[in-house]
């Protein structure tokens, strides 16, 4: 019973409730031709006429059905009418002032511009959605920062954008979908990360979107409980592609953050690929370190869904081994799995601690520390 | 044990919830066709309102292939991690020795036999209606 409690302990909420940065809030559109304005007229009769050019059928649909309308919280729903997530001014009253958070960093998930298989309507959605988080949200509430959606599979066009709004505060990391074409560490992505180095701009991979391959390396998952833990060997497939690759020894400075895909894995993943590399280190021979200095330099994880040992005490080992200073807090407002910031860790935290997970490491993945 | 009206038995229809605040505790009263039952509002996982839940039933199987749908309407399942709790008990579903909701006896009495916040005089015109009391 005791492990179910909440540690009630009114200075830290205090302290923490000054100012949170949540690292994942999911904007939604309160209508589908809400992103109209910001396409052009070519791409406005595209997508009217041929709507999402995905690699799954029933385009419009995720994989897997989920658990709840719009992924959302039952709670979520604005009284105004619309999607959760798409009226700033509930959002602000339901999340940003009830949970004191000082900034809070958009995802949008909508529209998976990185995985249209039609390029060109790809990289025109990217513009839009990056026009319309800041229209609709940036603007009129200050404390939310957007994410700049990219075309992954045209870097070039990537590149392009990054560099039109690189030097813009409003958007703090480069969005990536982690089920892309090929595994993330590829080469022919390099130019995106050199792009997020010369802007400084960090690199986020929210668990998700559409790229054509089954879930699993064992195929296609019957249930969502089924792909909902796939998620997690996608994070881990791209941490190996990532380090392996040579992303990191090229890109030293780079920033990537795992969004949403767990971090109790990571302690384990990562003795596993220093054992590896001591055997086998003549085939990458361009890591110069273990891998497991990579992670421990360039990687970040964010918090939800929370780790949920049983006992509660045993999550303090996954945080001393994955280290404090990699972890940033986040919500998934107003998504089902929503973690609360006042109850989301079951054991205490120390003070230097809680302040590193719940706003100082993420000040300095932003680089606004 | 001192007892309260929470609300008139005729505005929670059967199958819903209402949330009141009583003595410093907030509760979630549930209709479960036409009995009422009153459970903490505060999911004990990570504190999300009660009272917002689906009330949903329980689905049970003996095995793969076979599915039932038992206990419609006495269940609720938190807005948020989809945690289920038996609205008669407060007992959740999957996790029942860890995770419990306090639960609280409520009874239905005449309206002539109220004693508390609403008095006679004042409100005179509702003596004649069921009211729900909610002992704490």
């Amino acid at each position: 019973m005791s492990d179910t409690l909440t540690i009630e302990n009114p200075d830290a909420m205090a302290r923490q409730g000054q100012g949170i940065i949540d690292c994942d809030i999911h904007p939604s559109m309160t209508t589908p031709d809400e992103l109209m304005p910001f396409l052009s007229q070519r791409w406005r009769t595209h997508m009217a006429t041929y709507g999402n050019s995905l690699r799954q059928g029933l385009a419009n649909t995720l994989s897997h059905p989920r658990m709840t309308p719009e992924v959302a919280r039952a709670d979520a729903w604005p009284p105004n009418g619309g999607p959760p997530g798409s009226d700033v001014q509930f959002m602000r009253e339901q999340h940003l002032d009830a949970h004191g958070i000082r900034i809070g960093v958009l995802v949008p998930l909508r529209g998976t511009p990185g995985n249209q298989r039609n390029l060109d309507f790809g990289i025109a959605l990217a513009s839009a959605v990056n026009e319309w988080q800041v229209d609709k949200f940036c603007g009129p509430e200050p404390r939310l920062k957007a994410s700049l959606v990219v075309t992954q599979e045209d870097p070039a066009a990537a590149v392009a954008e990054i560099e039109k709004r690189a030097g813009d505060a409003r958007y703090a990391q480069i969005l990536l979908p982690p089920r892309s074409t090929e595994p993330l560490g590829r080469r022919r992505y390099w130019p995106i990360y050199e792009a997020a180095t010369a802007a400084n701009l960090p690199i986020a991979m929210h668990v998700g979107g559409i790229g054509g391959h089954p879930a699993t390396g064992a195929g296609w998952p019957s249930y969502y409980i089924e792909e909902h833990h796939s998620q997690v060997q996608t994070m881990q497939a791209l941490l190996a592609s990532f380090i392996f690759e040579g992303v990191f020894a090229r890109f030293p400075t780079l920033r990537i953050a795992f969004v949403e895909g767990g971090f109790g894995w990571a302690p384990a993943f990562s003795w596993r690929m220093d054992r590896a590399w001591e055997k086998m280190r003549d085939e990458v021979p361009h890591l110069r370190r273990p891998p497991s200095e990579y992670l421990r330099e360039n990687v970040w994880f964010t918090t939800q869904p929370m780790e949920e040992p049983f006992p509660a005490r045993n999550l303090r080992d996954t945080l001393n081994w994955i280290g404090t200073d990699r972890l940033m807090f986040s919500t998934d407002y107003p998504h089902w799995d929503f973690d609360d910031p006042a109850h989301a860790f079951k054991i205490p935290l120390e003070d230097e601690e809680r302040q590193a997970i719940f706003s100082g490491n993420a000040a300095r993945f932003y680089g606004w520390a | 044990m001192a007892r309260y009206v929470i609300a008139r038995a005729d505005e929670v229809a059967p199958g819903t919830a209402k949330h009141v605040s009583v003595a410093g505790r907030e509760i979630a009263l549930f209709n479960v066709k036409g009995d009422f039952f009153a459970i903490a509002n505060r999911c004990p996982h990570e504190g999300a309102d009660l009272c917002k839940g689906q009330i949903i039933g329980l689905a049970e199987s003996d095995g793969p292939g076979h599915y039932r749908m038992t206990r419609i309407g006495e269940m609720v399942r938190c807005p948020w991690h989809g945690w289920e709790f038996d609205i008669r008990t407060g007992r959740s579903y999957c996790d029942p020795a860890r995770t419990r909701v306090k639960s609280f006896d409520v009874s239905v009495a005449k309206g002539d036999r109220i004693e508390g916040p609403y008095q006679a005089e004042t409100f005179k015109v509702t003596q004649e209606e069921d009211y729900v009391i909610l002992e704490v």
